[in-house]
């Protein structure tokens, strides 16, 4: 049914990420397909994956960018689907493959009724479904609600492969729909910030921003170093030439 | 965006479909359709022809054409839902105005009230197809008012020019048909140009600094895309058509979409000699000429997405 649900549960599961800290190693993008190429979406298909020109399907993908200005710095940024609030690629879709869960607002494709129109990817505004042109049916994001809720895994366990995976802990999982939430309370610290706002889709998943660069070197109240002496003699000269 | 060759034959020869029975509906309403069967089997083949290619083209660019007919149950959100409910009912008052037609009897006395059903579901079909891209916000060259009125319009010229070369063919009075088939060319030209005026011009609203939310920081640039070849969504959505071509072809779309047709039919009116060939040949042309206007409506529209890539969305840029 691409109505979105008329009653809606509280939760709204999602992701936070801090782009403060993502170092922009992929890390998450590959234990993504990992997991996803032997999850409820199955197969997440490779063409020609040992080609020149491999294409496949991926979840999440990472950009590096280089933002120019004052506080010039590259940021790593990863991108996968914001699970939105008021997601067209969901009422776009003819079939009623595309739908979003009433219970914890995770938007899903049911492969089964999927014709493969590509509607739904023209849809979304971010980039998050990939079609499959081996399946002939289009693929996206699941949140890992194949782990999220699978009670034969650990309970440390039961969070998206990404975020299990990030080695510097950038990405967070939780309800968002909970004020008192761990994410909650990140995104409100952190002043975190939804992507493309002007689209109007209200993504459940939020960025945090990268923190402003720090400018001087604390102080660590060592004495400051020595200039050495000039050294005499051959060294010297060849030091004075090499340097001059 | 890419421009599917399936997306643009259905959505041409729908147009020319739908154009022709919506204004055979018209004459029926005010009384001057001209019954002659053979006239009118032909132009319910064509148009009826066109239309129904145009639907199965449409389903040729899915991954399970099987499951096509699944695509009518959404009709409550989905244009595209709504555009397949809306083409299989208007086959209902298609069928009973062709048979009326055609072969008369007591369905004859109804062509009047048929007629303006049929024109009325043809309308709301065109407008379904048109809605299912003007109502796609991340595409900007889309989203905005002017696509409605050009898919009507094209429509109503195509199926003006058809109907006014079939007439001919068959000698019967469709009386002002040349002169609608002028007007409707006419207004065409005038929304198509006002559509490029207007969206080559529009403000970009979204930036590859929106996109990332780091515009407060100063501007973005994609310094390493995630991927070393080209993805489904650059191959999709990413499609580019170098500028002086996309010239080139707005020219090229000009002049056979609307003004080759156009001198034609003044000059079948001003040599009735010559009228037979050149009204016959003027739809053709102007055929493919709404074949490539199609094909850049969706090779020049750019996707949101693309923000990602580090591209811009102005035309300028
Ligand atoms: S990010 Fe895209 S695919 Fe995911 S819910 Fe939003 S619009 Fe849909
Ligand atoms: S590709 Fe599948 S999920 Fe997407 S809109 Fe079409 S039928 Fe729906």
């Amino acid at each position: 049914m691409t109505s979105l649900p008329h009653t809606r549960g509280t939760a709204r599961l999602g992701l936070v990420i801090d782009l403060d800290i993502c170092v922009g190693c992929h890390a998450c993008a590959v234990n993504c397909k990992e997991w996803n190429t032997g999850g409820v979406a199955a197969p997440l298909t490779d063409l020609k994956p040992y080609d020149a020109d491999p294409d496949g399907v991926w979840f999440n993908r990472i950009h590096s960018y280089e933002v120019n200005g004052e506080d010039a710095r590259t940021v790593h940024f990863p991108r996968s689907c914001l699970h939105c609030e008021e997601p067209a690629c969901v009422t776009v879709c003819p079939t009623g493959a595309s739908y979003k869960r009433a219970e914890d607002g995770i938007v899903l494709v049911n492969e089964d009724l999927c014709i493969g129109c590509k509607l739904c990817s023209w849809a979304c505004p971010y980039g998050a479904r990939e079609y499959d042109l081996d399946a002939g049916v289009m693929k996206k994001c699941t949140l890992c609600i194949d782990r999220i809720y699978n009670e034969h895994l650990d309970e440390a366990a039961r969070v998206p492969a990404c975020v299990a995976t990030c080695p510097t802990s950038a990405r967070h999982f939780g309800d968002l729909g909970d004020p008192d939430s761990k994410v909650s309370q990140l995104v409100r610290e952190r002043e975190g910030y939804d992507l493309m706002p002007e689209m109007g889709y209200k993504p459940t998943n939020k960025y945090l921003p990268p923190r402003p660069r720090q400018r001087d070197a604390a102080s660590i109240g060592a004495p400051a170093l020595e200039p050495l002496p000039q050294a005499g003699g051959l060294l010297g000269l060849i030091d004075r030439l090499l340097s001059g | 965006m890419h421009p599917a060759s399936s997306v643009i034959v259905f959505t041409t020869l729908s147009g020319v479909g739908y154009g022709l029975l919506g204004w055979l509906g018209l004459y029926a309403a005010a009384g001057l359709l001209p019954m002659q069967p053979l006239f009118a089997l032909v132009a319910m083949l064509v148009g009826l022809g066109s239309v129904t290619v145009g639907l199965l083209s449409s389903t040729l660019h899915l991954g399970h054409p099987e499951r096509a007919w699944r695509a009518l149950s959404q009709w409550r959100t989905s244009w595209l839902s709504r555009e397949g409910v809306a083409s299989i009912v208007t086959y209902v008052p298609a069928l009973l105005f062709g048979i009326g037609w055609v072969i008369g009897g007591a369905l004859r006395d109804w062509l009047m009230l048929i007629g303006p059903v049929l024109t009325l579901c043809a309308i709301v079909t065109v407008i379904c197809t048109a809605y299912i891209y003007r109502s796609l916000k991340p595409i900007p060259r889309w989203s905005n008012g002017w696509v409605v009125p050009n898919y009507l319009a094209l429509a109503a010229m195509t199926g003006a020019l058809l109907l006014a070369g079939l007439a001919r063919v068959f000698v019967v009075p469709l009386s002002g048909i040349d002169i609608l088939a002028g007007v409707a060319v006419i207004v065409a030209l005038v929304l198509k140009l006002g559509y490029w005026w207007s969206t080559d011009r529009a403000k970009a609203i979204s930036t590859p600094e929106s996109a990332t939310g780091l515009g407060a920081i100063g501007a973005v640039r994609l310094l390493e895309a995630p991927h070393t070849s080209e993805n489904y969504l650059l191959k999709e959505m990413g499609y580019r058509v170098a500028r002086k071509h996309a010239t080139k072809l707005r020219i090229i779309a000009v002049m056979l979409a609307f003004l080759v047709p156009l001198a034609l039919l003044i000059a079948a009116w001003q040599w009735p000699m010559l009228a037979l060939p050149f009204t016959v040949v003027a739809p053709l042309i102007a055929l493919v000429g709404v074949l490539t206007e199609r094909w850049l409506f969706f090779a020049e529209a750019r996707h949101v997405v693309t923000l990602y890539y580090g591209r811009r969305l102005d035309p300028a840029a």
